[in-house]
């Protein structure tokens, strides 16, 4: 009895967790569905109509959008701006961490205090100041303008994470290094980066994404020539409806990036993000 | 929240050999020890540290920024319509948000350790994480739409409805002045004569389109020179129209087609007695009539208007709306924290309540629960750090119309500053407002980490 019991609800637990699985699937499907098809398709029914006729799948979309110089330059733009910023982030926080952890200068506990206390410092409240800041040094527009910003304010959390990490090193074998004579560059190439290695990977990747997906920065900082796909994009959305041909497919040319990345490295990601959350 | 804080660190080994040569080596440890920090600081100072110090300053700034105006633009802030929505609405966002996101989050992390397929599940939920806002921006602003023929949500919410309610087939169908119907303030229409049992009637309507008539209407004549029995009413409904011209109103002309699928009822003495549904070529029949005066009534139900569904992104419903696509994207966040949390759980205290009888929800809630409030706290406060600067999403959701009924502090600062606006001493206030509301994370932040230190 107990059994059967046990069996049922069960049954009941998956049931409900396949529903929801399939209520958090469709909205992605239906944007994969929707960008296979055409602008007329989409005005005359959903995406779920595909499902009764499927010869309105197509590529021709992904073909456009390759043509559509606006949208291949705002990747590259996004290449160019999220790869420099999440290599910027590692290295000047590796440095800083790895000094915050094993070096000795004044000032350095409050300085780090202060470090901890910028982890929840909205983005929002240095918009102004820097774009004034930028114009009057000509970053404003440019993608390293947006490069810089991106990384300033990465870097509280990314220098929280090293730190730490670095920290738990075991210091007989940093004095067995520093007794052998190494310079403090060498032990910081030779030794600390790869025993950091697995931090500074859920770093890499945490802070890449989230380069990779932002919106407001590069809105204020990039002028159309520097715009990311995701600035392009929302300037589209005005006349949604209209132009889904475009969106979805482009929507979804910039999540494909992130996907895979999310799949390729879950588990990093999965630390990152759960260590990034502070933010 | 969850950062790998270290549990000890241990005290820089800092040598300390005496004599001059020692404090030479120190000092150069020293140089070398800033030139590691440098850039960091560098970046956080002009970017960051600057930044906050002169947004402070310039909130006490007017628009233009020459004239000092104290705390004119706090005030303000309270006092501008659109400000204070945003204020509002923020709040809103703050307690509904994490409170469902935590609750989720916390059903589902206890709920998918007792299937086999957890990992995979916990992925899938995970995903969206991984989406930019503006990806889910868009999945969402088309999985909204009004039009039940392109937004999936409503496409379910008026099939559903319809399943219950029968959905209306004419609602453009009226009848013509002085052939017999009478329209009634509720929408429908009545025999101006009674019939008895016995007779026939033909109801004629217009204002249906040849396109619109059901894909098997057949035409009504031959329906409508039928009779009828001693105790029966029956008859046509059809649409009095012959395409390409040349019938006459009031009558079933050869090529006039029935009109299938409407509700007729039979009236007496003011009550339904009976009701029929229309066939294909129009007609309907009343069986089992006691004698007497019928009249005959086409229900409103026929002409109603089509049920279009939910307007998710009107002004009513626009916030909860967009809470909900954030919901889709942090819920496997707060399942895995909490996940991670379940797994930590002593194994004996679970399986001693077991012992001793208890069931699940039992356990659960006397067990489970305040053993993870420490983590409950954590996901939630982190949660609500998060949701206070939300931005995007309800910038490329919420649509140009209805951006002011959406509108949250992050995106009233940006529109005050940047869009339209101009007001960058209202723009800064509002920017230290933000500030201000995550002080509190700040603090909790410090003093952990000190903790941690000791």
């Amino acid at each position: 009895m107990n059994a059967i019991r046990r069996g049922l609800s069960s049954a009941v637990v998956q049931a409900f967790l396949v529903v929801i699985g399939l209520v958090w699937m469709t909205p992605l499907a239906g944007l994969f569905l929707s960008s296979l098809r055409s602008a007329e398709e989409t005005a005359e029914g959903g995406w779920w109509t595909v499902f009764t006729s499927p010869g309105q799948l197509s590529f021709d979309n992904y073909s456009a959008l390759l043509d559509n110089s606006g949208i291949t330059q705002a990747f590259w733009n996004t290449v160019l701006i999220s790869v420099p910023t999440t290599v910027l982030v590692v290295v000047v926080a590796a440095l800083a961490g790895y000094a915050f952890a094993w070096l000795d200068f004044p000032g350095r506990e409050p300085i780090f205090l202060l470090v901890v206390a910028l982890l929840v410092v909205p983005v929002q409240i240095g918009l102004l100041p820097v774009a004034k800041l930028f114009g009057q040094l000509g970053l404003f527009g440019t993608i390293p303008g947006v490069v810089l910003f991106h990384v300033a304010y990465g870097l509280p959390f990314a220098i929280f994470l090293l730190r730490n990490y670095f920290a738990e090193m075991p210091k007989e074998m940093l004095e067995a290094a520093r007794m052998d004579g190494g310079s403090e560059w060498r032990i910081f190439i030779r030794l600390v980066l790869p025993v950091g290695r697995p931090a500074i990977a859920s770093l890499a990747i945490f802070q890449f994404l989230w380069v990779w997906n932002d919106m407001l920065v590069a809105l204020l900082f990039a002028d159309s020539s520097a715009q990311p796909l995701t600035v392009q994009l929302q300037s589209q959305i005005r006349q949604f409806g209209s132009n889904i041909d475009v969106l979805a497919p482009g929507a979804f040319l910039s999540l494909v990036v992130p996907v895979v990345v999310f799949f390729a490295f879950q588990r990093h990601f999965v630390q990152g993000v759960m260590a990034g959350s502070v933010k | 929240m969850t950062a790998t804080l270290l549990k000890e660190a241990s005290p820089p080994a800092a040598p300390h050999p005496d004599g001059s040569r020692g404090r030479r080596l120190r000092r150069r440890g020293r140089v070398i020890a800033l030139l590691f920090v440098f850039p960091a600081l560098l970046l956080l100072g002009a970017l960051v540290v600057y930044p906050v110090l002169f947004s402070v300053g310039r909130s006490f700034f007017d628009a233009s920024g020459n004239e000092f105006v104290g705390g004119e633009n706090y005030a303000e802030m309270f006092r501008d319509p659109a400000t204070l929505k945003a204020i509002r609405n923020t709040a809103i966002w703050v307690v509904v948000a994490p409170t469902l996101l935590t609750g989720l989050g916390l059903i589902l992390a206890v709920l998918v350790e007792k299937v086999r397929w957890a990992t995979a599940f916990k992925l899938l939920l995970f995903m969206p994480m991984a989406v930019s806002f503006l990806a889910a921006g868009i999945i969402f602003r088309l999985a909204y739409d009004e039009d039940p023929d392109k937004g999936v949500l409503n496409a379910a919410v008026v099939s559903v409805h319809d399943a219950f309610e029968g959905s209306s087939s004419y609602p453009t169908a009226r009848a013509r002045d002085g052939e017999g119907l009478t329209a009634r303030p509720d929408g429908s229409y009545v025999t101006g004569a009674d019939v008895s049992p016995g007779g026939t009637a033909a109801l004629g309507l217009v204002g249906v389109a040849p396109k619109d008539l059901p894909g098997d209407a057949e035409p009504a004549r031959p329906a409508a020179s039928r009779s009828a029995g001693a105790d029966e009413i029956g008859g046509v409904v059809y649409l009095d129209f012959t395409p390409g011209g040349g019938g006459k109103p009031g009558v079933v002309d050869p090529d006039e087609s029935g009109l299938p699928g409407m509700k007729v009822e039979a009236v007496r003495d003011g009550s339904t007695v009976a009701t029929a549904t229309t066939g294909a070529d129009g007609s309907f029949r009343f069986t089992g009539l006691d004698g007497g005066a019928y009249t005959l009534k086409l229900p409103s139900a026929n002409f109603a208007a089509p049920y279009d569904g939910i307007s998710w992104l009107g002004p009513a419903l626009v916030t909860p709306a967009i809470i909900g696509a954030y919901l889709w994207i942090w819920t496997g966040f707060a399942m895995v924290l909490i996940g991670a949390g379940l797994a930590t759980l002593p194994r004996d205290a679970l399986e001693a309540a077991r012992m001793d009888g208890a069931n699940e929800w039992q356990i659960f809630r006397r067990i489970t629960v305040p053993l993870l409030a420490p983590v409950l706290t954590v996901v939630f406060v982190t949660l609500v750090i998060n949701v206070m600067k939300v931005f995007d999403l309800v910038y490329i959701i919420a649509p140009g119309p209805v951006q002011e009924d959406a509108t949250v502090l992050a995106t009233q600062m940006w529109l005050v500053s940047f869009g339209g606006g101009n007001n960058q001493g209202l723009g800064s206030a509002l920017g230290v407002l933000l500030l201000l509301l995550v002080i509190p994370a700040m603090v909790f932040n410090v003093r952990r980490f000190r903790r941690s230190q000791r």
